[in-house]
């Protein structure tokens, strides 16, 4: 948590991110435009806001238009022109928050702060600012604060946060709760058994297709979501010709309700770095970057100081472990709040210092990714899965799970549960198995994959979360019988994928919107039956977006009124097929009062 | 160049390899519809209006190169349900008022609607609040009629200037924007550009309009994709 002197002593509304400042913090990263989003991530982080003056210094410097250099700022959630106060508070406002009540907290921080949600104080100090999961579901309410993250907030926390931050405490001085690993279930990836440097010295002691084709034969498939072979990616990516190959880890994690990756960041980096550096191996590649979301920035100094001890003890750099000629190092790089960046080819234009638009395919980034050179995309875990299979074997690898979905699953529970946390399953495992597990009663709904899944009813709990039934990156929020599934759930999740949109192809863009007004009207209790049939017609446009994130932004809706139609039935009025929802009297009302008059409608008020 | 076979809508079709499904059916006088294509501007498929069914895939013909036993789909049922779906959309998520627009007629977005016989978009209108940017001496920015094709953003002369259009925001928030100090001494040549490459009336130049009267215009007499149509072997 570096920057620290110069977060407390800055001044609002001023900035000195230019001039001498700016051309240190341009060195720092080569000058190259291309590395635009550390530039502007440090200037927000230095200075609160990325002033008009500095966006006219870095486009000067890079030979952009200012307008290019803002397109990109207003891109990210966490990038502002503005300044967002001394205290920058981000209180995460996704469904399961929500359940955990944070519409409470939010209260009292707009109370004792004196300002309310999407502005600054008066006086700059404190800004207020809600912000879309942040990957700590079992630990809500929880809010980002100046980078550090504080947790399970009580109203009694916020009065004495803000306390603080009044009296200008330094953030890391102020008390508040940390977050906490909550690993309560260990399978072979968390298990921390043997030495993982070994993992390394074996892969490099066989050759790069030796280790391609062990990860073929353990059959890992991505562990992200989309479940691609992974051998397949790294097979394409080496047979690719180029003088220059890139691994990348996607550590963006922003699914609502995942945080698994969280956790094997903190508590199990190394398995990762291995798992990367094997990768590097296998596909011909020197560089790897940890792409990792703007919401983990508490955790930069900490992974820092791992990739420099392993520098220090030859597991990374040159000649690695010996073997000549093997060369990889990792750096880390920053997103800025976009949920889309977890797309793979999204994340690699945001690397690249743009907007995070996922890119036409083909192709594909494994033939043309990072800078136009072939590129994996391989997330957290499956790259820890990787080190695991080498070090201890495909047969023992694959002795857990099923067959079509070998080994086992980290997954992220929260909700309405006794015991929420992470859990590694064996793939294969029945939902009814995760309820008992986590201590889930009277549950109306499970959501299986995060907003972007599907949310599952009681009749099919037997279903196995596994590739070939019900497929997940991990999340899974479990919601009791007591909640409105529809306004807290589903409209929750709606007004997610309406925020986190790149705008870029028109359906996500324009239908979402679309589809968010249709459901509210339903939960006014004026739908009709022809409301229900026209957001199903509508689900063959979504599918015509050009990424993961359009083609299922519609799932929250589509896929509840296929499992819980009754629900949705018992909110239509029946007797008419067409409801206006226009209050003529209300809209002239206004028109009356300024000219006097009485509204005149015909019919009863003649 | 190699010599490749594909199928469109069950016609073979010999061509050669290189080129995008777009291209190739337009030489063979069959029109797909699209909004965010542009002759000489490097695809980039945001609009999904080009949407085809290719070997059984929903792709976007503007950005996918032919290969040799392609099969292409350009006109199912479904495929034509997207497109007006998406041309509805537009409207609904806009101002668009066409009486009173200096681009009625040579329109690539009321040509469509006309084509694909929209009475009234299936949505409720979003009324949403814009602006119209005229800080430039040349042309002005309607973002009430802005469908976000990013035809202005690509269109760039050199590819190594700086950036003149760009987007801003994200989502539902985004919009256009010109960077007004680059283009200051914008001249008549290069106004009239950036207008051509608006599909609709977003970008119009000022003290200059209705050269061509409402009725003799490009759509006004024959529906948009007609002039590829009429090449003949329409299938």
């Amino acid at each position: 948590m570096g920057n620290k002197q110069s977060l407390n002593s800055r001044s609002h509304n001023k900035c000195s991110c230019n001039g001498d400042d700016l051309e240190l913090i341009l060195g720092k990263y080569n000058n190259d435009p291309k590395r635009l989003m550390d530039v502007l991530i440090h200037i927000q982080t230095q200075c609160g806001c990325i002033s008009d003056l500095a966006v006219k210094d870095i486009a000067e410097a890079f030979n952009m238009s200012k307008v290019d250099v803002v397109q990109t700022i207003s891109f990210y959630h966490f990038l502002s022109q503005e300044p967002r106060g001394e205290y920058t508070v981000y209180l995460n406002d996704s469904a399961v928050a929500k359940m955990k009540g944070r519409d409470k907290i939010a209260q009292v921080f707009e109370k004792v702060a004196g300002t309310k949600f999407g502005s600054v104080s008066k006086d700059g100090k404190i800004g207020l600012f809600n912000t879309s999961c942040i990957g700590m579901n079992d630990q809500e309410p929880s809010a980002i604060i100046n980078r550090r993250v504080f947790t399970n907030l009580t109203e009694v926390d916020v009065e004495r946060i803000v306390k603080s931050m009044k009296e200008g405490l330094d953030v890391n001085d102020i008390k508040g709760r940390d977050p906490v690993p909550n690993i309560l279930l260990k399978g072979p990836i968390l298990k921390n058994e043997g030495n993982i440097t070994d993992a390394l010295k074996k892969a490099i002691s066989i050759s790069p297709d030796e280790v391609i084709e062990e990860v073929k034969q353990s059959k890992l498939r991505g562990r992200g979501g989309a479940g691609f072979p992974t051998a397949l990616k790294w097979r394409t990516c080496r047979d690719t010709k180029s003088e220059k190959r890139y691994i990348f880890c996607n550590a963006d994690e922003g699914e609502p309700g995942t945080f698994k990756d969280r956790v094997i960041l903190t508590e199990r980096p190394r398995l990762l770095f291995t798992g990367m550096t094997i990768a590097g191996y296998a596909v011909g590649s020197d560089e790897g970057i940890l792409y990792l979301r703007f919401e983990y920035k508490f955790m930069e100094q900490y992974l820092e100081n791992i990739l420099s001890k392993m520098r220090k003890d030859g597991s990374l750099g040159k000649n690695i472990l010996g073997k000549k000629g093997f060369n990889f190092d990792i750096r880390i790089q920053f997103g800025g709040g976009a949920y889309v960046c977890g797309e793979e080819s999204a994340l690699l234009e945001s690397a690249e210092g743009k907007r995070g638009e996922p890119r036409d395919k083909p192709p594909y980034p494994v033939v043309k990714g990072y800078l136009q050179h072939p590129t994996v995309v391989n997330n957290v875990e499956t790259l820890c899965c990787v080190a695991r299979i080498i070090q201890k074997g495909v047969k023992w690898y694959c002795s857990v799970g099923t067959k079509d979905s070998t080994g086992s699953k980290l997954l992220s529970i929260s909700g309405d549960c006794k015991r929420p946390g992470v859990y590694e399953i064996a793939c294969g495992t029945t939902i009814n198995d995760v309820n008992k597990m986590v201590g889930a009663e009277d549950v109306q709904a499970v959501q299986v994959g995060g907003p972007s899944g599907v949310c599952v009813a009681p009749i099919d709990f037997d279903h196995k979360l596994a590739y070939e039934d019900l497929a997940t990156g991990g999340s899974i929020i479990i919601i009791g019988n007591k909640r409105d599934l529809l306004k807290d759930i589903v409209l929750n999740f709606t007004e997610f994928f309406l925020e986190e949109s790149c705008g870029s192809c028109v359906p996500c863009r324009a239908m979402t919107n679309q589809y968010k007004k249709k459901l509210e009207k339903i939960i006014r209790g004026n739908g009709v039956a022809k409301d229900l049939e026209q957001m199903l017609s509508w689900e063959k446009v979504m599918k015509a977006n050009r990424c993961g994130l359009g083609q299922t932004a519609a799932n929250p809706i589509t896929c509840s009124i296929r499992n819980f139609r009754e629900l949705y039935e018992s909110k239509l009025k029946t007797a008419t097929d067409f409801v206006s929802e226009f209050d003529l009297e209300a809209a002239v009302q206004e028109y009356c009062k300024t000219a006097n008059r009485i509204p005149n409608l015909g019919g009863d008020h003649e | 160049m190699n010599k490749i076979t594909i199928t469109i809508n069950n016609k073979k079709i010999v061509t050669e390899s290189g080129k995008s499904v777009l291209e190739i059916a337009k030489e063979n006088g069959i029109f797909i519809p699209t909004l965010c294509n542009y002759e000489g501007i490097a695809p980039q498929s945001s609009c999904r209006v080009c949407t085809c069914v290719i070997d059984g895939r929903k792709m976007t013909a503007c950005t996918t190169l032919a290969k040799d036993k392609m099969n292409i789909e350009t006109n199912t049922e479904e495929l034509e349900e997207i497109r007006s779906v998406i041309v509805e959309l537009l409207f609904a998520e806009g101002n668009h008022f066409c009486p009173s627009c200096e681009k009625s007629g040579n329109c690539e977005l009321q040509a469509l609607a006309y084509r694909f016989k929209m009475m009234v978009p299936q949505f409720p209108y979003d009324f949403p609040a814009r602006d119209v940017d005229a800080v430039n001496p040349k042309i002005m920015i309607d973002h009430n009629r802005c469908i976000l094709c990013k035809r202005c953003i690509r269109r760039k002369k050199e590819p190594e200037n700086p950036t003149w259009f760009v987007f801003e925001n994200r989502g539902n928030k985004l919009k256009i924007n010109l960077d007004h100090e680059l283009t200051a001494d914008m001249d008549d040549e290069l106004a009239q550009k950036a207008m051509d490459t608006c599909p609709v009336g977003a970008i119009i130049r000022k003290e200059k309009g209705f050269d061509v009267p409402i009725g003799s215009r490009k759509y006004d007499s024959k529906p948009i994709g007609s002039d590829i149509e009429d090449q003949g072997g329409a299938v």
